[in-house]
């Protein structure tokens, strides 16, 4: 041992550190993997948060039915053939019409369309029913015209009853009103022309 | 033992330990014979006052603990446990409300005077060589810092606790391609719930403070073997007495131990007038929405981070898409102009030109959002540099030309701008008032090279400037 030369590259040594500093790199990353893996959602909280099934055969048009998702209120509406058409006509009163502008989750790209929804099923319209300014409910009035606190060129959509912010059929928030963004839309799929998923897509769960 | 050494100076208990632990040696280096620039003033004392400030979090956190509970879930009342239970230490433990109001006045006492002694590092040049890592650790220790504040806030499990950090996790999902997975992973679920809140808890009781204990340690070690800088920016070590003791240097004990106790105690007194009699700070250092219990149903009308990350915070939100042109326009113009004034061999022109292209080309890719967050990491990175981007041939302000004393106060102001903004809600005036602030901030780092080096620089003298007093 000592009677070599310390500054000499001693190269079944060198061979044995990097033997050593392998296994124990491997030992280490074994080590820190369960502390990793416990970062990422448990079993629970991936059971909370799992996607939700709606059967939308019995919704007629112009009918809304409310679901949850994620502990939030999911709103699932089939939208008539002339609601759906005058979706464009009302965009200089949007404060955001090309939902450049997203709430708390990205627009899905299926739907960055004028429609908010999946093109093929342009009559259904998914999104989360939470008021983009203080989280209220809004209510539907689907009906046009106005009368109480709705304005008199009404096309169809939501009120909030907390601060009278008003949306559009597609979710999308009209100008000058308290809350700032559109509605959220969440990820969804059509698992058959009746059933839809929501909180799951093509790319897998939300 | 035959390696036992009688030979200390020391007798008796102090003599008995010595012999076994380097006891009196460590004093000596780091007290009684660490000698300090005599010349030292006012903005010396933030130094000591951060470590006493830590002292205070570490014991009263210490107490709080006792009787914090890291629960999420709703009691028979319909109370989250947290939140009752931080309503618990204040109404019901013995004291319990002064150690929360010192522990939530010393988190923003720890800010100011973090952020006073950072001026005066800018002011005096003490990051310059050879005291670069000095400079480094006191950005990873404002960093863990951040981090301490940013996760203890979420603890109470208000309003503002549970939808500021709604807001800053969310900023990760903005990352392109891994952004939603890495938030989800951050929370431990799809929202800010009781996985976060123990996590949360987790790291600022235990895995943040440990660092932050062992990076003040090697501050301080890197700081001692160094030595102080001094508002004349003099090296003391260059010139010594025949003992080796530097000319300028004074014993850091009992000299300035005796000056930073009367410091301290001059802060102690404003420490203790906020906990007795204005624990919420005009709502800056206590927000009053966090008087109320955190609901995932209903967001606050205006989420304002606390003040001392509002600069960064307005950074953030100053990036929108002409912000983002803009850098996109002033990366190519760096670009091009390193290709055709920086003097450096055309190998070197050629990569520097092809990196700025890929990064303006990514920044026109980059969603605002995403350049944004980039932008508010940038604005904590670009510190690190600090000591490389000072390319000015003095160390303090005191020898260089007097504009660049009026850059740094601008700078200052501007810092002060951003973060006035910041408690604000958006505004389209303040929006363009922050991009601005934005460029300047950035301008004032970026274009350093450049500025630093130009103008009239006075000789610095020989000897520190010292009157007896």
């Amino acid at each position: 041992m000592s009677d070599q030369n310390p500054k000499e590259l001693n190269e079944e040594r060198r061979k044995l550190l990097i033997a050593t500093g392998g296994v124990s790199a491997l030992g280490a990353a074994a080590f820190v993997t369960p502390m990793v893996a416990s970062f990422a959602p448990s079993v629970k909280a991936k059971a909370g948060g799992a996607p939700v099934e709606v059967d939308i055969a019995a919704l007629k048009p112009g009918e809304q039915i409310v679901t949850e998702w994620r502990g939030k209120p999911v709103w699932v509406v089939r939208r008539t053939e002339e609601m759906t058409a005058k979706l464009s006509a009302h965009n200089n009163d949007l404060a955001d019409p090309k939902s450049e502008k997203p709430y708390s989750m990205p627009l899905p790209e299926y739907c960055n369309n004028e429609f908010r929804c999946r093109p093929e099923h342009k009559d259904v319209m998914v999104m989360v029913g939470v008021c983009t300014h203080l989280g209220c409910s809004p209510e539907g009035k689907f009906k046009e015209g106005g009368g109480g606190s709705l304005p008199e060129a009404w096309p169809g959509g939501y009120l909030c009853p907390c601060h009278g912010s008003t949306f559009d059929l597609a979710g999308r928030v009209f100008k000058n009103k308290p809350a700032p963004q559109n509605l959220d839309v969440p990820p969804y799929m059509f698992v058959s022309d009746t059933k839809i998923i929501i909180g799951k897509d093509e790319k897998g769960e939300a | 033992m035959a390696d036992y050494n009688p030979n200390t100076e020391t007798t008796g208990l102090i003599g008995w330990i010595d012999q076994r632990f380097p006891l009196t040696k460590m004093f000596k280096e780091h007290m009684s014979e660490y000698y300090a620039p005599k010349n030292f003033n006012f903005w010396y004392i933030f130094g000591v006052l951060s470590m006493v400030v830590l002292a205070i979090q570490i014991l009263t956190g210490i107490f709080l603990v006792m009787n914090y509970k890291p629960d999420a879930s709703l009691n028979s009342a319909g109370v989250p446990v947290a939140f009752a239970s931080v309503e618990y230490i204040m109404r019901e433990v013995s004291g319990g409300k002064y150690l929360r109001f010192m522990h939530s006045t010393g988190a923003s006492a720890f800010f100011i005077v973090v952020y006073l002694h950072m001026f005066r590092g800018l002011l005096y040049g003490s990051y310059r060589k050879p005291r670069e890592l000095v400079w480094i650790f006191g950005c990873l220790i404002f960093l863990a810092l951040m981090a301490e504040a940013f996760m203890g806030y979420l603890l109470p499990w208000g309003q503002m606790s549970f939808w500021g950090a709604q807001v800053i996790v969310n900023l990760f999902s903005t990352i392109p391609l891994i952004g939603p997975d890495l938030s989800v992973f951050i929370r431990g679920d799809f929202v800010v719930g009781d996985a976060t809140l123990n996590r949360f808890f987790s790291f600022h009781v235990i895995a943040v403070p440990l660092v932050l204990i062992g990076l003040v340690v090697a501050h301080i070690i890197a700081l001692h073997e160094v030595g102080s800088n001094n508002p004349d920016g003099v090296e003391i070590k260059a010139l010594k007495d025949a003992s080796g003791k530097p000319l300028d240097g004074i014993p850091f004990h009992p000299y300035y131990s005796v000056h930073d106790f009367f410091g301290i105690a001059v802060f102690l007194f404003l420490f203790f007038a906020v906990v007795f009699f204005w624990p919420t700070g005009g709502g800056y250092f206590l927000e009053d929405n966090n008087y109320l219990q955190a609901n995932s149903m209903q967001t606050p009308v205006h989420i304002a981070p606390v003040w001392y990350f509002t600069p960064f915070y307005t950074m953030l939100r100053a990036v929108t898409d002409p912000l983002r042109y803009i850098f996109v326009a002033l990366a190519l113009l760096a670009g091009v102009m390193a290709y055709l004034r920086g003097n450096m061999p055309q190998k070197s022109k050629i990569k520097v030109l092809a990196g700025a292209v890929i990064l303006a080309l990514l920044l026109l890719i980059w969603k605002s959002a995403f350049v944004g967050f980039l932008i508010m990491g940038a604005a904590i990175v670009v510190l690190f540099f600090l000591p490389w981007l000072d390319k000015s041939p003095v160390k303090s302000m005191r020898y260089r030309p007097s504009w660049h004393m009026g850059l740094l106060i601008c700078f200052v102001i501007n810092f002060l701008i951003l973060g006035y903004l910041g408690v604000k809600p958006p505004s389209p005036v303040g929006g363009y008032v922050a991009q601005v602030g934005t460029l300047i901030y950035f301008g004032f780092f970026l274009l350093m090279p450049w500025w630093t080096s130009v103008g009239e620089f006075k000789q610095p003298p020989e000897r520190v400037t010292f009157k007896p007093h």
